[in-house]
């Protein structure tokens, strides 16, 4: 692993609680930014930046389409759009169909950073209870990223990690107490 | 290892094409989308190889047709974002209720969901007698199927919903007949609504309007092309006139944002100077 450009985070049922526990630990001079795209409800909207905004002194922010990505901040996928990201490091919103029953769809946005950011990737994928964002962990590895999941044994909902580990040749499974020092030495 | 089958040079060539074969400029759009969006008609439509796909979009009218169809996004519902439509009730259309007619124009509408959302709000307020709906689009094939007013009946749940959260009291059931999977929308919801072709990028302004609905368009577009099209929707506004956009949508970094004043907690702006 070389330098890290960029830390995509993809969850679903059961996530919020692992951000909330590592977040506040994960240092604030960070030099990448963190994208996370979380399932939830449509409606929902800017009240997830404000709870994770209140556990770190990082910037966190709900995206804004066309934003231009910056290290040391927090982004945070709006609801009911797709999330990608383009080649000139800006974030554009996207309401296509769902992708696995989501929008936004982990796998779109971890696709789309796995072609822009290429080896200087890492995406972890959380708890959840569908199979959104294992397509993009493949993704990840062929662009020559890092693919990193939940260690289903410490998940609420084991199934997204469980078959991301069953499909995917995963780098590393983290226990959540692990992971910020893991996002820690990335910097 | 399967990388993508068409790739960032692959999708220029094609952008390339579909301006110098058929006029059509896609190049102020947002790349991540439109590859995606190549990509699964590619792999839907089993090309056998890049130069055969490309072969197919610049020779073949038919394909051509589908390739613009597949490659934009046509995703919409009805009464989408129930309290912008609440807005819309209250507030909006109340005041151009006073004028003596109400000309809309609703660019991008796809297959035109929205269209018969602002058909029933107008009916409900009694002004759709005054008012007549433009509903645009680059596609001419959602065109037809806006212009048949069918759409499934799975989705009457859904949209009944939203139509209730914006304000709406009647049975909106009321508003089709059900014919097996399909509702049909009365006619007389129809009957203020022209669609017709318009290309937002290369099309011009063609009449003056007092509302401008573009919602999850702009989103597609760079922020040049936002630009251009914002400038062309102030072009096509009347002063006092209101102009409203996507949740995520702003009109903060265009030229013309110093001549708006926007509706508080909504993405509705109204032309002030």
């Amino acid at each position: 692993m070389g330098k890290c450009d960029a830390f995509v985070i993809g969850g679903s049922a059961g996530s919020l609680d692992v951000l909330l526990k590592v977040l506040p630990l994960v240092r604030t001079d960070l030099s990448f930014p963190i994208v996370i795209v979380i399932h939830r409800k449509h409606g929902a909207d800017s009240l997830l930046p404000d709870l994770l905004s209140a556990r770190t002194s990082l910037r966190v922010k709900e995206v804004e389409e066309k934003e231009t990505i910056l290290p040391g901040t927090v982004y945070v996928a709006p609801s009911d759009y797709h999330l990608l990201i383009e080649l000139d490091h800006t974030f554009s919103l996207d309401y296509s169909e769902k992708i696995n029953f989501s929008r936004p769809a982990i796998d779109a946005t971890f696709q789309t950073a796995a072609e822009v950011y290429g080896a200087g990737l890492v995406c972890l994928l959380l708890s959840g209870s569908n199979a959104d964002g294992v397509e993009g962990l493949k993704s990840v590895k062929q662009w020559g990223g890092l693919a990193t999941i939940q260690d289903p044994e410490s998940a609420q909902v084991a199934y997204m990690p469980e078959e991301a580990r069953k499909r995917v040749n995963i780098d590393r499974i983290l226990r959540i107490e692990d992971m910020p020092e893991f996002i820690n030495l990335l910097s | 290892m399967e990388l993508p089958v068409v790739n960032d040079e692959q999708v220029e060539l094609l952008l390339a094409d579909l301006l110098e074969q058929y006029g059509y400029d896609f190049t102020g759009y947002s790349r991540a989308s439109l590859k995606r969006r190549i990509i699964r008609l590619y792999s839907l439509d089993k090309a056998l190889s890049f130069a055969e796909f490309r072969y197919r979009v610049n020779n073949d009218q038919d394909y051509f047709k589908r390739f613009v169809e597949q490659i934009t996004v046509n995703v919409t519902e009805m009464f989408r974002d129930p309290v912008f439509f609440k807005t819309l009730r209250d507030t909006v259309l109340p005041k151009l209720g006073t004028y003596p007619f109400i000309r809309i124009w609703l660019a991008g509408c796809s297959t035109g969901e929205e269209a018969y959302s602002m058909s029933i709000l107008l009916k409900e307020l009694n002004l759709l007698q005054k008012s007549l709906i433009y509903a645009t689009d680059l596609n001419p094939t959602v065109l037809e199927k806006a212009a048949q007013g069918m759409f499934g009946l799975a989705q009457m749940k859904q949209y009944s919903e939203n139509y209730i959260l914006s304000g709406g009291t009647n049975d909106f059931s009321s508003y089709y007949t059900a014919s097996y999977s399909l509702a049909k929308f009365d006619e007389e919801l129809k009957r203020k609504i022209i669609f017709s072709t318009h290309n937002l990028v290369s099309d011009h302004s063609f009449n003056e309007f007092q509302l401008i609905l573009c919602r999850n368009v702009l989103i597609y577009f760079d922020r040049d092309l936002q630009n251009k099209v914002l400038q062309l929707f102030d072009d096509s506004l009347d002063d006092l006139g209101y102009m409203a956009l996507g949740t995520k949508e702003t009109i903060d970094f265009s030229p013309i944002t110093g001549k708006y004043k926007r509706l508080a907690n909504h993405k509705i702006w109204r032309k002030v100077s």
